[in-house]
């Protein structure tokens, strides 16, 4: 099949996908993966998966969105559809996103200057549909002739477009080939933002017709109203979690932790990705050890949605976003703290301490820092005393965009892994211009069907790459490597990439975060902290 | 003839600002939105700028001063604004093509200026000497380079949106129009210049004509068409999204390099409490939306509780 996508194949009426890739048509990756032949297969799609949804624009489906059973039924999905194009483009609706998102339409020059920093259209072999512009142009075109009611003269300056089912179905989809990482926005000379176009698609689609990947809305943003996290853990579940973990934890390092809960005045709320405590026990017990050394006034709260600092509405709603980020500054309000903390999570911190902000009026602006600011602090000032001979082996760093790019917490981290892992070395490129590990934006989260086949190989890839190359010098398994990731998302993809490749079996290359590496130095700590085992 | 061209001019270059001023006032009376810049952000602290980092790296950013360093935002904006430093480090190839168009129009609006102030200097039936004779020295050199970059680089430009595979897509009918409108503008002008005959009105002589409109002067018939043309492409510009000179203020000032903390943003607060008070329409469900409530309501309401749904 061509890896070229024409731009009118977005509304074939037929049910075929608009592209299939194979591993030899992919970008190549360093040993021990240098050849298409050592690469996994790809999971198909199952034909019951082809039969009851809309997958019908590449190799997998995200969002299963159910087939419309008439065509009636899709003509009404299409009105909806219109309805919300409408919405998207009206200031009462959409004022949160409007300037940016009119801005890219109408000024994107189509330089293509953006397309080679798109870790996704890369790694796809530089697949025309995974172009940052494609979904841009698609969105562009619907702008002109149905929002601005452009004409013939429209048509013959933007490019025409017809509006059916399948264009909308594909749409869909496409919203979701997107990691929102806005590598792209970083480096466009006109200041649009392709990573913007994607996420307001998906706002269309949940806010207008309530589409939206289950793993986002109703396990994530509708679960975590309902029980306070997207795990699905209640105030009591997360509690006992926690106890159970400060007991591990204690024995483990020889000192003595107890978790503070809803301390009225405390310094700090700390608030981590609920998802550490059930997958990651050993980051959140980290924390609560360097905070006990340190001798930190802090507390956690168990106030719904308040000790889950994920917020899934970043990524696809505004409406949910905003009801999350309030619910958590509620919390810290009722404690009285004087700052919130935001844990290892980076869309955690781009969303409550970036995005949120314009929306925090008035007392409800309590300051939010980055985990990372604190940590230096506490180690620059000698508060944590670390051995870094205890880190004796290499280490490379991720940085989530959600925190590098997009916040710029930059620094921090390094002076950190600078003073506590000698063998340390920077992945490339790093920094602001890092790339996304894959699973930004939901990715990590997100399974159905077989979409993790799909982020394993295209979205993952070139993080696995960077991976590889930062550890050639040092594949040998008997050299036990560290990725440090400090983001709950990025580690997910992580390890789930790693697993996928085996590469623990084959090259002993363990992830991590940050506070897992602090701890596993500190000398207040019995040794080995770290345990060097597949989890 | 000359008299139909020249309001040509006029108009021309009243709807070009006209158009942009509308353009500018669309964007600026658009609503304030959340926050969304990309670091490096330029005005940051000078050392923060070299790898990307904001305020949010120091311990308690909030009670630290926060500054705006607009040498160095300059430093940034200059080298991007005259010689497209993003397209350098970006897209090399684009940049060959789109640095000689871009920077030929700044050496034409500069011989512009020239010719103006050369004009302006010397009094009526004076002849031309000294300083403006100076200028519209420079006015013909910059006019002529200038001129041949715009011509060399639409060519170029034009010649890469017909036949470059990454732009198959994204190429509208109307895109290698408005490159083909520059060549055929800057062609009858730099025709119409060259090939005058003796003693027929020059660039000055036609900028003099224009600015005291003295419509005695015959223009030679390429030169009227090349004014005529070029009226009709100034005017058209801001129509287009060739206007991001325009658009490039908002995205990189307004939205890129936004990071101004609510904290010490009053007046922007203001607006927000204001845009937290419109009523969206949205239809799905989860929102709550009915027409009656409110942003800030909608964000208390909890569509997973029962009392609220
Ligand atoms: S988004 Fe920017 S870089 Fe990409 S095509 Fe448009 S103008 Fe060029
Ligand atoms: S935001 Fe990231 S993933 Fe999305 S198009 Fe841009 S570079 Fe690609």
């Amino acid at each position: 099949m061509s890896k070229f996508t024409r731009i009118e194949e977005m509304w074939r009426p037929d049910d075929r996908p608009l592209l299939h890739l194979t591993n030899e048509d992919l970008m190549p990756l360093p040993p021990p993966l240098n050849h298409p032949s050592l690469d996994r297969p790809w999971t198909p799609l199952t034909e019951a998966a082809r039969q009851q949804y809309e997958c019908r624009l590449d190799d997998t489906c995200a969002v299963s969105v159910p087939k419309p059973k008439s065509p009636a039924e899709e003509a009404e999905l299409v009105r909806k559809f219109l309805a919300g194009l409408d919405k998207l483009f009206a200031r009462e609706d959409n004022w949160t996103f409007l300037q940016p998102l009119v801005l890219t339409l109408e000024h994107c020059a189509r330089c293509q200057t953006c397309s080679e920093a798109c870790h996704i259209y890369e790694a796809s072999g530089y697949s025309e549909l995974y172009r940052p512009t494609y979904r841009s142009e698609i969105l562009r075109r619907l702008y002109f002739k149905y929002v601005k009611h452009g004409g013939l003269v429209s048509a013959w300056q933007h490019g025409d477009i017809q509006l059916n089912w399948p264009l909308v179905a594909r749409l869909i989809e496409l919203a979701y080939r997107c990691n929102l990482c806005r590598r792209c926005a970083q480096v466009c000379p006109i200041g649009a933002d392709n990573g913007l176009v994607a996420h307001e698609l998906r706002k269309l689609f949940s806010q207008e017709l309530g589409i939206a990947p289950k793993e986002l809305h109703d396990n994530g943003t509708m679960l975590q109203l309902k029980v306070g996290s997207s795990t699905g853990m209640n105030a009591l579940v997360v509690k006992d979690n926690i106890e159970f973990i400060d007991e591990e934890i204690s024995e483990k390092t020889g000192i003595e932790v107890r978790t503070p809960w809803d301390v009225e005045g405390a310094d700090i709320l700390l608030i981590h990705n609920a998802g550490e405590i059930l997958a990651w026990p050993e980051n959140v017990g980290a924390f609560a050890v360097i905070f006990t050394v340190a001798g930190l006034s802090w507390t956690m709260s168990s106030e719904l949605a308040a000790y889950d600092s994920v917020n899934y509405g970043l990524w696809y709603d505004d409406v949910q976003f905003a009801r999350i980020a309030l619910k958590q500054i509620e919390a810290a309000r009722k404690l009285k703290v004087k700052r919130i903390v935001l844990g290892e999570c980076g869309h955690a911190h781009k969303a409550l301490s970036v995005v949120a902000d314009r929306i925090l009026l008035g007392d409800a602006n309590i300051p939010r820092e980055s985990a990372l600011t604190l940590l230096h602090e506490l180690i620059m000032s000698g508060r944590i005393k670390v051995d870094p001979s205890r880190n004796d082996f290499p280490v490379t760093l991720h940085d989530p965009c959600n925190v590098v790019r997009l916040m710029g917490v930059v620094k921090p981290q390094r002076e950190i892994l600078a003073k506590i892992a000698p063998k340390f070395r920077e992945m490339e490129p790093h920094g602001v211009n890092n790339y996304c590990c894959g699973g930004g934006s939901g990715f990590a989260i997100m399974s159905g069907n077989n979409f993790a086949d799909w982020r394993f190989h295209v979205s993952g890839r070139k993080k696995l790459q960077q991976i590889l190359n930062a550890f050639q010098d040092c594949l040998d398994p008997s050299i036990p490597k560290y990725v440090c990731a400090p983001c709950s998302n990025c580690k997910g993809q992580l390890r789930d990439i790693i697993k996928y490749y085996g590469l623990w079996d084959s090259n002993r290359i363990l992830y991590g975060g940050l506070v897992e590496l602090i701890v596993n130095a500190m000398v207040d700590v019995k040794p080995g902290f770290i345990d060097w085992e597949w989890h | 003839m000359t008299a139909l061209v020249f309001l040509i001019v006029y108009a021309g270059v009243l709807a070009f600002l006209a158009g942009c001023v509308a353009r500018a006032l669309t964007y600026a009376r658009m609503p304030a939105h959340l926050r969304w810049e990309i670091y490096p952000v330029p005005h940051e602290e000078p050392e923060r700028v070299a790898y990307g980092g904001s305020y949010f790296e120091q311990p308690r950013w909030w009670t630290k001063p926060l500054r705006s360093h607009w040498v160095t935002e300059l430093r940034f904006m200059i080298p991007e604004m005259i010689f497209l430093k993003g397209l350098w480090d970006h897209n090399r190839s684009l940049w060959y093509r789109s640095f000689p168009f871009h920077f030929g129009l700044y050496l034409v609006a500069a011989s512009m200026v020239c010719l103006v102030a050369s004009v302006a200097l010397t009094p009526a039936g004076v002849e031309l000497s000294g300083t403006a004779g100076v200028l519209a020295t420079a006015a013909r050199i910059l006019g002529a380079v200038g001129g041949a970059g715009v011509l060399v680089g639409a060519l170029a430009l034009a010649w890469r949106r017909l036949t470059a595979p990454e732009v198959r897509n994204y190429t509208a009918p109307g895109d290698v129009f408005n490159l083909i409108f520059f060549v055929v503008t800057f062609g009858l002008i730099g025709a119409g210049l060259l090939s005058r005959p003796e003693g027929a009105p020059g660039a000055w002589e036609v900028t003099r004509a224009l600015l005291f409109f003295d419509t005695s002067i015959a223009l030679p018939k390429l030169l009227a068409w090349g004014l005529v043309a070029g009226s009709l492409l100034v005017a058209y510009i801001p129509m287009t999204h060739m206007s991001h000179f325009i658009a490039k203020y908002f995205t990189y000032h307004k939205i890129r390099w936004d990071d101004v903390p609510m904290r010490q943003a009053q007046r922007l607060a203001k607006e927000i409490a204001r845009y937290l008070s419109y009523r969206p329409r949205w239809a799905a469900p989860h929102v709550m939306a009915d027409g009656r409530r409110s942003w800030a309501e909608l964000a208390m309401l909890n569509p997973a509780q029962k009392g609220d749904q």
